[in-house]
């Protein structure tokens, strides 16, 4: 026993970069500070072809795509470099990719459960934004139990016919290509009756209508989709395999999601901060002077700190066994509540300002009620955990 | 990047697991709550024996010479097994020691803290001062000698040496077998881990050198190494409460399926795992990074203080009836993590540390 204590390297937990990884930074560093395009224009279509164009440089300088393999025109990254990318994007805040969904998701399942027709024909539009994605799942009546989706698919000789309805569709009305589920055999068990398509969103059988928010912008869509034609070239996997490709994209989405957020709440934790030493308190002091509102400042200190490390732990664990450990499941939840928390505290230090829309911090505070809902809510989240992570019964 | 053990810290890691759950049964440890001295010398020569009492004592001093990790991997251990031991108060002594010792006083008393043949404590709450941890009115008289009343000295009654927190960040060694010296039991919260107030009237007191970043980098291990056996309290406490709700059935099912029941097990790990990330950060920062370390302490402190109450709290509501009985072994784990919460500083003092080093 203690020969195993006294005979063993000490110096091997680190959470500093190799050097492999710092010469990955240093060169997109680099690169990003020669060629951030600096602050998107006002307005959806001026505001979208700068993203576009964005993405196409990036893509030309090979850094579209940075977790893709190399084959597929990607860049082959290690998890760890993927993290630094992120990192790096929002350290600058460069403006966001126009085709964030088709590099996440799309890709990704195509590559995954795509013919070689198919990789040939999708990939490298997506890279290169020429062709922008949207996801059709959930459905006004299927939101957290996604496999009871009720949309249709009836086959017409080389074609299916579609009728449905799709809600929450971010950037419908840029998109060429939907990833849609639908259901193909209404007789089967609910999970097995789907089958995944890319569907052309250019045809006037589908009709896109912006969703208006609580925020007032309108950043997601409905679809109304009525007797839209896909080929059966555009399946996905197969037909009746829906439910297992909708999971793959699902889990590239959640799979780097968690360091992503973080990135993202250690922005606006840095802006917080700022905030509280400008704000005027009570008695005109700073805002942080006030005792209570030091002690939740520093509560989201330690929570953002807490939602980095267990990312960093997460992208460990995955690289070294594969898959990640309990607490990958837990960052898309525990992110809801820190950016809730934050942005309330925003509203909460500024005393009267707080009923008056003067700034950014309004539109976050409001725009944050929709993380715990977004993206899986946190009710489900927590069933996920509760079962597959700590093994309890299943619910009914 | 890697923020994974090595495999020959998880050897410990196991090991220590193993040791523990074989010596440190519930039954053995519901005994020791009720005994007064609350370990047996056999216990402690084991300890010894592997060389735990000096796994952050340097080498050259007679210790392990191991870093703040190895130091975390053990003491969440000893929090799963709840083990009652003065293991931790003897490696607080020693960790005050390396860092502001003199000389003198580092070869005199650390081999022996070491090879476990003496044990330390130390004693910080003065009943004169705030409950600050670094807060205390106690100073030398003219003639060397210490006089001050210290209460929640962890296991002094079986110590040898005790390091005495003064006024101004200054320290002091005092041999506990000195005149001047008297010892009395406090009833205490947690019943596993023994409690005394120190009274000294003129007790011999030598000054420890004065070293300030020094002492500040040793008191933040301590908290690290104590948030880290929240850790492990917290972790036993949600494997209790999910074994009991995968088994207890009410209305003809296992109560773990009742949403209200699971999500509070869910939130149970996102305390522990969180928890768990921000103890092996934080001695990962002791051992590579000082310049975060305080910082990284303060948030391991202030985090695991509220997960391990919070965490053996919702434990208990699982268990619902049972939960509350002194025969259900639950109790000692709550009452352990909460008395840890305000050892040494509690979540709202560790908070108030991290904005002030966060500039606000």
């Amino acid at each position: 026993v203690s020969s195993t204590v006294a005979g063993y390297d000490a110096e091997r937990v680190d959470l500093t970069l190799s050097p492999a990884e710092e010469a990955f930074r240093d060169e997109f560093r680099a690169w990003l500070e020669a060629n951030n395009p600096g602050r998107e224009p006002a307005g959806d279509e001026e505001g979208f072809e700068f993203r576009r164009a964005w993405q196409r440089k990036l893509h030309e300088a090979g850094w579209a795509g940075v977790s893709w393999p190399r084959e597929y025109g990607g860049r082959g990254a290690t998890l760890v470099e993927q993290a630094i990318f992120n990192e790096e994007i929002a350290r600058v805040r460069a403006p966001q990719l126009a085709n964030g969904l088709g590099l996440a998701m799309g890709g990704p399942t195509v590559i995954a459960h795509g013919t070689d027709e198919q990789k040939q024909r999708y990939l490298e539009p997506i890279l290169s934004a020429e062709e922008i994605w949207c996801q059709g799942f959930s459905e006004p009546e299927s939101g957290s139990d996604l496999a009871s989706l009720k949309t249709r698919a009836v086959r017409d000789g080389d074609d299916w016919v579609v009728t449905g309805q799709k809600v929450w569709t971010t950037f419908a009305h840029h998109a060429k290509w939907c990833m849609l589920v639908a259901r193909t055999n209404p007789d089967a068990p609910k999970h097995k009756g789907l089958t995944y398509f890319l569907m052309d969103m250019e045809q006037d059988a589908v009709q896109v209508r912006p969703l208006r928010q609580i925020t007032g912008e309108a950043e997601f869509n409905e679809l109304f989709i009525e007797g839209a034609r896909i080929p059966d070239e555009n399946i996905v996997g197969g037909e009746g395999n829906g439910w297992a490709v909708a999971i793959t994209t699902l889990m590239h989405e959640r799979a780097t999601l968690a360091f992503s957020l973080q990135v993202g709440v250690q922005i606006a934790m840095t802006e917080l901060l700022d905030r509280a030493r400008s704000t005027r308190g009570r008695n005109g002091e700073a805002a942080s002077a006030d005792p209570v509102i030091r002690q939740r400042l520093a509560q989201l200190l330690i929570e953002a700190e807490v939602l980095r490390l267990n990312a960093y732990r997460g992208l460990s664990a995955t690289m070294r066994n594969g898959v990640p450990g309990p607490e990958g499941s837990l960052g898309k939840w525990h992110w809801s509540e820190i950016n809730q928390a934050l942005t309330e505290l925003a509203i909460d230090m500024a005393g009267p300002h707080a009923m008056l829309d003067e700034d950014e911090w309004t539109y976050r505070f409001l725009r944050a009620r929709a993380n715990s809902i977004e993206g899986g809510t946190s009710e489900i989240l927590k069933n996920i955990v509760a079962e597959r992570v700590l093994g309890l019964p299943r619910m009914r | 990047m890697n923020f994974e053990f090595t495999d020959d810290q998880r050897a410990i890691k196991r090991t220590a697991n193993e040791f523990l759950a074989a010596r440190y049964k519930l039954e053995t440890v519901r005994e020791l709550a009720s005994d007064d001295r609350g370990f047996t010398d056999a216990q402690w020569r084991e300890l010894a024996e592997l060389g735990w009492p000096g796994v952050i004592v340097p080498e050259a001093d007679g210790g392990l010479g191991l870093g703040a990790v190895e130091l975390v991997v053990i003491q969440e251990e000893m929090g799963y097994a709840l083990a009652p031991s003065p293991f931790f108060s003897s490696a607080c002594a020693a960790l005050l020691l390396v860092a502001a010792g003199t000389d003198e006083q580092r070869s005199r008393w650390l081999p022996g803290l070491s090879d476990g043949s003496v044990r330390g404590t130390v004693a910080v709450w003065d009943t004169a001062a705030g409950w600050a941890p670094d807060h205390s009115e106690a100073e030398p008289s003219p003639d060397g000698t210490l006089s001050t009343v210290k209460i929640g000295v962890a296991d002094a009654a079986s110590a040898d040496v005790l390091i005495v927190a003064g006024a101004d960040g200054r320290h002091y060694l005092v041999e506990l077998s000195r005149p001047g010296v008297s010892i009395s039991a406090q009833k205490s919260l947690d019943p596993t881990r023994k409690l005394y107030e120190v009274s000294l009237d003129g007790a011999p007191a030598e000054p420890l050198a004065t070293e300030g970043e020094r002492l500040a980098h040793a008191y933040a291990t301590i908290i690290t190494a104590l948030a880290a056996e929240n850790v492990g309290v917290a972790q036993r406490a949600m494997e209790m409460a999910v074994a009991y709700a995968g088994d207890r059935k009410q209305f003809d099912r296992p109560i773990g399926s009742f949403q209200a029941v699971a999500h509070r097990c869910a939130q149970m790990l996102l305390e522990v795992e969180g928890a768990r990330s921000l103890a092996y950060w934080a001695a990962w920062a002791l051992d590579h990074e000082p310049s975060t370390a305080l910082r990284a302490a303060s948030m391991a402190k202030a985090y695991g203080s509220d997960a391990g109450f919070r965490v053996c709290g919702s434990a208990i509501q699982v268990h619902g009836g049972i939960g509350f009985t002194w025969e259900h072994d639950l109790h000692f784990f709550f009452k352990r993590a909460k008395a840890n919460a305000h050892a040494f500083g509690d979540a709202r003092w560790h908070r108030d540390r991290v904005a002030d080093l966060a500039g606000v």
